[in-house]
């Protein structure tokens, strides 16, 4: 039976319209919307009643008319066909090949809304991935199956640091297949370009796939370009066995297109006239991220969002900080300084860290050293606020390690290489290096093995050094 | 309020979790209805004439106008009896572990319709009364030992009385007969499971003031915050400042007989998190792994938003009817601010008119009423039995601002307010309660207690640790307007010993396997260390010792260490006081040496 066409369209605004007289519509179904020139457009519907159904049209209702448009309800939902063939390329947000290859042989089509992980099936994350940058790795260290965003502003180079990522970040002593899922929201065709080249000059193209909604795209099709993209990941971690590293970017935009829908509905706004179930939409994208019992593949996320005004408090990166676990937040103070990459160490956070790091998996002294680290940078950061305002002789000679400490910090631990591999042992290292500045009394935050171990025999030498220059 | 026959109705319109039917013309207020073709469970939350409006537990994708919708007669009801504790259930009792079974995958699909309790499962009844014995609501027939720490009690019904007809020993499933009553002329067959509406509280005999503290291994909030029994309290904070660490802690630790943990609206891994976790931990008390007294209930933030609104009930629910067989239960929400979410989003696809920040109006009394639910009563029943409910609930406040409405609303009903802040979080102070923004109003009635254990000197000590954190912050200000020197010497040793109490006793690392619980004797001998100690110091200081020579006693580093002592070492915290004494006469009687130390 073919599908009924319907030319029953009574109401457009924004990119929403109705259509009438409907039979046997369900809710969420996909919708496929021709126009009298023959073009094609997709949609969902939002809402049914008995007599009429609400469609969200994802290509914008520009060109729509009421009389000729024909709209067929297509009784599925979106599907996203998925093979292995997948791996090496490139989509649009709504699914399309656009790299000029041939369609995808699907080995499977998957409801690209997904459905909840069951919380009893999933396997908690432990597996500590190394990225080679020393703020990540030696302070807040990722995990496989974590979801952790980057908070960025407009101007910092958020993009560069989630390339190094997706370059650098493998499993200790593991041998696994790594692939790539990355979806543009909303970025400019620059910033897309930017990673695309990326990946073909080191090769990471061909365990890429990208789906590609660029700043000229139709907003409303950013609300499904992550959705696809999760999917996807899903289909390569937990049917194909591989560790997956989904980059999102940017998320700001994606909110922005929700908040585009919820207004056209005329819904009841939320802060900032972000819709009241931004949270909940949020959480369906994040919570895509984890690990299953019985599965070897996992899902990492790594979205980038751009707090406006580099509020953190804005609803996005706040409700974002509230799913998912933990935040990298980059500082323009340290960037304007010249320092890449810019993390600021201080409010950043990975919730996971505890599992992932420790004997066996990094090194015992890991969680000892970092805490100290964060202490120690902090007291530093308090010292120079107190010798801007006071000069520098009202510092007490603590306090004056620690300012010295805090500096030497930021030149050598959180600065390096766009190019530079850091394996974890050296930033451990490095990170002892700079403890040595420090009174040992002071050290509250290791234990005295530890610092028996690795830092009397560094603080030995360096007195050593002292002595022999005097 | 017996229903006759099944209302069948049909759906006119759906709109998310909202699903409106018409044809319900006799369905009661929050009745339980099947929804659609695939049966999905909803509650009907709104009825206008012959409409319905439904929220739905279940993701609605699918669904089309004309299904039909069917109701079952009864409000939504947990199930209760043996085999609650050890399960890891979704938001309206579904245990997720058969969920996983009858859905064959690691995602949760649709229409799943499984027994929260199991019924192939046998329990060991044993009476505890005689045939015969005239019995009446809440009191005792017969009991289960349901894991190795918890005694399950069966219960008489409520609105039972009258003489038990039969009871049986031996083996049964909790759905099978275990005792008849006869009340008046019927016979009421008593079987180990029951239901229970989880919108109403659970009757209690009396209830008591909550004047009995909670111990909770915690320094910061035993010592300066305390918890009673029966206590309600609130933890908002930003994100990034430790509420879930706190919630785990206190879940871990907490002087509490059974835990009921809800993660509601939370992180998925959070929650797997807990399940692996508890079995491992080791109860301080018993020797056993805490989940042998505990029950999960977990609607993680991607999961429906219905049954997310539904978790708290449920839980609170599960609570209340082991406070019934006389246990001191803890239950954790978290968070109440995704809860209240839940709220808003259902209020608003019933387009009614919102309050503030969009939340419906009835968000203060709907809080209220579930913090009512804690206290400490004495049970039904004659034997008089004592439980209680603690309940934190943690709230996410958005951007860390406490003025919106879950928090204040949160604050207005509960007693204790541990306000986490996230400048002590960036400096990896933990736990991040601020100690100049929380309170407890318990804190003077559990003071009279622990004064009676120790000998009066709890409340001295502690007053006296409060006011020097009050004086450091004043402090602090100075020091920052015209710096360092500008303070007297007695002035900058308020600064040292308040540097001591927040480094070395309100500062607690959770994950430090000695550091992570702290009994009250220990928490009592640290504090009286770091006071006696500044009062040593203080005395010194007017006799002419430097802060520079008092910052170089040796004893300065044990005081720091003091935290680590095992329990079963805790004299040697005691050990400290000649050594303090020692060092600081010592200094004296070198008296005058000035810069040479």
């Amino acid at each position: 039976m073919l599908p009924k066409e319907y030319r029953t369209i009574s109401d457009l605004s924004g990119p929403l319209l109705v259509v009438e007289n409907t039979e046997n519509v369900r809710y969420d179904e996909l919708v496929e919307i021709e126009l009298a020139n023959g073009e094609r457009r997709r949609g969902r519907v939002l809402e049914i009643t008995r007599e009429n159904a609400l469609v969200q049209v994802f290509e914008g209702t520009s060109g729509i008319d009421l009389d000729t448009t024909k709209v067929v309800f297509m009784g599925k939902v979106l599907m996203l066909p998925v093979s292995k063939d997948i791996l090496g390329r490139i989509f649009n947000g709504r699914g399309e090949p656009i790299d000029g290859g041939a369609p995808i042989i699907p080995d499977k089509t998957l409801d690209v809304n997904g459905y909840p992980m069951n919380p009893y099936s999933r396997d908690y994350p432990s597996e500590f991935i190394q990225t080679g940058i020393s703020t990540i790795d030696g302070m807040n260290p990722m995990v496989r199956g974590q979801k952790l965003p980057i908070f960025s502003g407009s101007g910092l180079p958020h993009n560069r640091i989630a390339a190094q990522v997706a370059r650098q970040s493998t499993v200790l002593g593991g041998h696994e297949d790594f692939a790539v899922v990355f979806a543009a929201m909303g970025i400019t065709f620059e910033e897309a370009y930017f990673f695309m080249e990326d990946f073909r000059k080191t090769g990471a193209i061909e365990r890429t796939v990208m789906f590609v909604n660029l700043a000229d795209d139709p907003a409303i099709e950013r609300i499904t370009t992550p959705r696809l993209a999760l999917t996807c990941a899903e289909y390569l971690a937990f049917e194909r066995d591989y560790q997956v590293l989904v980059i999102l970017t940017d998320l700001t935009n994606y909110c922005e297109a929700l908040r585009e829908i919820s207004s056209a509905r005329k819904e009841v706004p939320g802060r900032r006239g972000y819709p009241g179930y931004l949270y909940t939409d949020l959480a369906t994208m994040y919570e895509r991220a984890g690990r299953l019992k019985g599965k070897k593949g996992s899902i990492t996320q790594f979205p980038i969002l751009t707090m406006p005004e580099d509020d953190k408090t804005h609803p996005i990166p706040d409700l974002t900080g509230y799913i998912t676990e933990g935040q990298i937040i980059l500082s323009r103070t340290l960037h304007r300084k010249g320092i890449f990459p810019p993390v600021d160490v201080m409010p950043s956070l990975s919730r996971l860290k505890d599992k992932g790091i420790g004997a066996g998996k990094t090194r015992e002294d890991h969680a000892d050293l970092m805490n100290q680290l964060f202490a120690a940078y902090a007291r530093g950061k308090e010292a120079k606020e107190l010798a801007t305002i006071l000069g520098e002789g009202a510092l007490s000679e603590e306090d004056k390690a620690f300012a010295l400490f805090s500096d030497r910090f930021e030149d050598l631990y959180v600065r390096q290489g766009e190019y530079e591999n850091r394996p974890i042992e050296e930033t451990l290292e490095l990170g002892w290096d700079l403890l040595t500045i420090i009174p040992v009394r002071e050290l509250k935050r290791v234990r005295d093995a530890y610092i028996e171990k690795y830092l009397l025999p560094r603080s030995g030498a360096e007195k050593e050094k002292q002595a022999k220059g005097a | 309020m017996a229903k006759t026959g099944k209302i069948v109705g049909s759906i006119a319109k759906i709109s998310g979790p909202l699903v409106i039917a018409d044809g319900m013309s006799g369905a009661g207020m929050y009745e339980v209805v099947r929804v659609g073709n695939l049966g999905l469970v909803g509650e009907i939350i709104e009825l206008k004439g012959s409409m319905a409006s439904i929220q739905v537990y279940e993701e609605t994708s699918g669904l089309k106008p004309g299904e039909p919708v069917e109701s079952s007669g009864a409000p939504l009801s947990v199930e209760l009896g043996p085999g609650l504790i050890e399960q890891f259930y979704d938001g309206v009792q579904r245990p997720l572990n058969l969920i996983e079974q009858a859905a064959n995958s690691p995602y949760i699909s649709r229409g799943i319709n499984v027994p929260a309790l199991d019924r192939s499962k046998k329990w060991d009844f044993v009476p505890l009364v005689e045939e015969g014995a005239q019995v009446s609501e809440g009191d005792l027939l017969g009991e289960v030992q349901e894991t190795v720490l918890v005694r399950h009690l069966i219960l008489v019904p409520h609105g039972v009385k009258g003489s038990v007809k039969s009871i049986s020993k031996g083996s049964f499933n909790v759905e099978e007969t275990v005792a008849v009553i006869q009340d008046g002329e019927k016979e009421v067959f008593v079987a180990m499971m029951q239901r229970w509406p989880v919108r109403s509280p659970r009757p209690v005999r009396q209830r008591l003031a909550p004047n009995v503290p909670l111990p909770t291994g915690q320094r910061v909030v035993d010592t300066f915050f305390p918890l009673s029994r029966g206590g309600a309290a609130c933890v908002p904070g930003p994100f990034g400042s430790g509420k879930t660490v706190i919630q785990h802690q206190l879940a871990k630790w907490a002087d509490a007989e059974i835990v009921v943990y809800v993660g509601c609206g939370e992180r998925g891994n959070e929650m797997t998190d807990v399940l692996l976790e508890f079995p491992e931990l080791v109860d301080p008390r018993s020797g056993e792994p805490l989940m042998k007294r505990t029950v999960l209930i977990a609607n993680t933030s991607n999961m429906p938003v219905a049954a997310r609104e539904a978790s708290i009930y449920t839980a609170v629910t599960i609570a209340e009817y082991y406070r019934d067989m006389g246990y001191s239960v803890a239950l954790m929400a978290d968070s109440t601010s995704r809860w209240a979410e839940a709220l808003r989003e259902i209020s608003g696809r019933l387009e009614e008119m919102p309050g503030e920040e969009g939340y419906p109006a009835y968000l203060g009394t709907r809080l209220a009423s579930f913090y009512e639910r804690a206290g400490r009563a004495i049970c039904l029943g004659s034997e008089g039995r004592e439980g209680s409910i603690t309940s934190i609930g943690a709230v996410s406040p958005p951007g860390g601002d406490l003025s919106e409405p879950v928090s204040q609303n949160s604050l207005r009903v509960t007693k204790v307010f541990w306000g986490l802040d996230a400048n002590l979080a960036y400096q990896r102070h933990f736990p991040a309660i601020n100690w100049l923004l929380s309170y407890s109003l318990y804190a003077e009635k559990l003071g009279e207690y622990w004064d009676n254990i120790y000998d009066g000197e709890w409340s001295v000590l502690r007053t006296e640790a409060m006011s020097i954190l009050e004086e450091e912050d004043r402090l602090r200000e100075i020091v920052r307007l015209v710096g360092i020197d500008a303070l007297s010497r007695q002035e900058r040793m308020v600064l040292e010993t308040a540097k001591s109490l927040r480094e070395d006793f309100l500062h607690q690392n959770a994950y430090h396997e000695v550091d992570t619980y702290a009994s009250m004797d220990k928490q009592f001998k640290m504090l009286r260390n770091i006071i006696h100690f500044h009062h040593l110091c203080q005395n010194a200081l007017e006799r002419g010792a430097t802060i520079q020579e008092i910052n170089a006693l040796p004893v300065r580093d044990l005081i720091a260490r003091m935290r680590y002592e095992d329990e079963k070492e805790l004299k040697r915290i005691d050990e400290l006081l000649p050594v303090m004494k020692e060092e600081v006469d010592r200094l004296l009687s070198e008296g005058g040496m000035g810069d040479v130390a």
